[in-house]
């Protein structure tokens, strides 16, 4: 049922035309499926009793919508035809000749492009991220605004008033269900969505939610490979899934019993996910054939040279830094210019590390930035700068596992 | 729908009316205007005088105060609109694109209601 409502949705907000009309149709059908499949059982055919179920729910909506126009134009009947005129067109579609029979539910496999032109209208870049987040995983992730407000640590309100908003903003703007011009540019508006969500999973690890937010891990992987399949001529979404299976592999090693940080130096690699490595690698290289690089295939190959790198001190850094200079030249965020300082203080020494760090100027209130200066500054023998570093990035650090991290190096420095 | 296009840019002197680049630019407006107009998506539209002439008026209840200079003192100022008929958001961002601007913020607001359409 997680599969069939989202490929519902997608179904009817094409055919109708109407996305708030869609979903509540198809929550209709579900809270129907709740309510009579205890006394009557399953159906045979889930996924056909549940498209039927929701359509003729659309269908019903829309009559008492048009019972209620028509009282409407009854009582103002100087108001011009011409302003209610679209709504003709609605009506039309009731009566429109695929409905199915009595019992004859007939399962309509979701062509490709309908949940595409779903996940675009989701992500659409006249919505805010948050919006798009929440959309995303509700209308395309079929999760319940429960789970979503959970998984983020707000409250359960604040996602559904944002989910309202969200969708108001698509009626009264006019967003279209359609397929943009340059597929391409509203692609990346989605794998950013959907790094988004990979990553609030796989970096949160406070002690009470860590197992309800790695869910979102899981999720971001699902939708990234749907991605992939309906837009099957676009490396970036391969690269990105490439990406999240990288570091999925890691996910147990990188936090210990007692839910502190391991650093990849330290993790024990024997209990890195094989299969998923193997898994990234194909897909890496399936990306990689299209010939047309992009951020989230660099990023993938650079998560590659550390996930298929047999011990930490075989891992190839003349490379990965290489990988980080052509990142950089592509994205130009401060971000990737400190994990290439890191690179390049691998490949060429701290010192040269610490000189790319001091040309970053935006990350002042990045704990990274300078949790790496004090490690840099250690490994150069610069006790005093590493001991200020570090206390900065404690200052600074988000979470509990990662201030532990910190007042070990801290202690570690004597 | 019915959507208002708002150009927001920092107001800067054009070429002066009679020069060659005048007559450039005005025929690269012309040309956008005809395409709206010629593929019915024209209702109207305009481009207005610099901030230097606006005028604010604030009303509250009785009281009406008339002060030089526009709503908001900001660096990018109205420089013009259209109002345009389009299928949806993306076309309505597809013909902003096409506007012979630069350096310049299109604000797109559907319109609720209009009495005239």
């Amino acid at each position: 049922m997680r599969e069939d409502g989202p490929r519902i949705l997608s179904i009817l907000a094409s055919r109708f035309g109407d996305l708030d009309l869609a979903d509540d149709a198809v929550q209709d059908a579900m809270i129907e499926a709740a309510r009579t499949w205890p006394d009557r059982g399953v159906p045979p055919n889930v996924g056909g009793w549940l498209m039927t179920t929701a359509r003729r729910r659309a269908q019903d909506r829309l009559r008492s919508a048009e019972r209620a126009r028509r009282r409407l134009e009854a009582s103002a009947p100087l108001l011009d035809e011409q302003r209610w005129a679209p709504d003709v067109r609605l009506t039309d579609m009731i009566d429109e000749p695929r409905v199915a029979g009595p019992g004859g539910a007939v399962d309509e496999p979701t062509p490709p492009d309908e949940r595409l032109r779903l996940l675009l209208l989701c992500c659409h870049p006249a919505l805010n991220v948050d919006a798009q987040v929440a959309l995303t995983l509700r209308l395309v992730g079929g999760l319940t605004t429960t789970e979503i407000s959970a998984a983020f640590l707000i409250p359960e309100a604040t996602l559904a008033q944002r989910i309202v908003r969200a969708k108001s903003k698509i009626r009264t703007a006019g967003i279209p269900l359609g397929l943009p011009d340059r597929l391409t540019d509203r692609l990346s508006a989605v794998l950013a969505v959907l790094y988004l969500v990979f990553n609030e999973g796989y970096l949160a690890n406070d002690e009470a939610n860590g197992s309800i937010r790695t869910d979102l891990v899981t999720e971001a992987i699902r939708l990234t490979r749907l991605v992939s399949e309906l837009a099957p001529a676009e490396p970036e979404p391969l690269g990105l899934l490439a990406l999240e299976l990288f570091h999925q592999s890691r996910q147990t090693a990188r936090i210990d019993a007692l839910g502190d940080l391991v650093l990849l130096d330290d993790q024990d690699r024997a209990t890195w996910d094989r299969h998923a490595i193997a898994e990234a690698n194909r897909v890496l290289a399936r990306a990689m054939k299209r010939m047309q690089p992009g951020p989230y295939q660099v990023q993938a190959l650079i998560a590659a040279q550390h996930a298929n790198a047999p011990t930490a001190d075989e891992t190839d850094w003349p490379t990965i830094s290489s990988l980080y200079a052509q990142l950089d030249a592509m994205s130009a965020s401060p971000v990737v210019r400190l994990n290439r300082a890191v690179a390049v203080a691998m490949t060429d020494g701290p010192l040269a590390g610490l000189e790319m760090l001091d040309q970053i100027t935006d990350l002042d209130r990045y704990h990274l930035l300078w949790a790496t200066r004090g490690e840099l500054s250690r490994r150069a023998c610069r006790a005093a700068d590493a001991r200020q570093a570090f206390t900065k990035a404690l200052d600074l650090a988000p979470n509990a596992a990662e201030r532990r991290h910190l007042e070990r190096r801290l202690i570690a420095l004597g | 729908m019915d959507y208002l296009i708002m150009n927001h840019t920092v107001e800067v002197d054009g070429p002066a009316p009679g020069t060659p680049e005048f007559q450039e630019l005005m025929g690269r407006w012309m040309a956008y205007n005809q395409m709206l107009i010629d593929n019915g998506h024209w209702i109207g539209g305009g481009s207005l005088t610099p901030s230097a002439a606006a005028t604010s008026v604030a009303k509250s209840g009785d009281s009406v105060k008339v002060t030089d200079g526009p709503f908001a003192e900001t660096k990018e100022q109205i420089a013009g609109y259209y109002i345009i008929k389009a299928d949806d958001l993306d076309e309505a961002i597809r013909l902003a694109r096409a506007m012979p601007a630069d350096d310049v913020v299109f604000e797109i607001r559907p319109i609720a209601f209009r009495p005239d359409a």
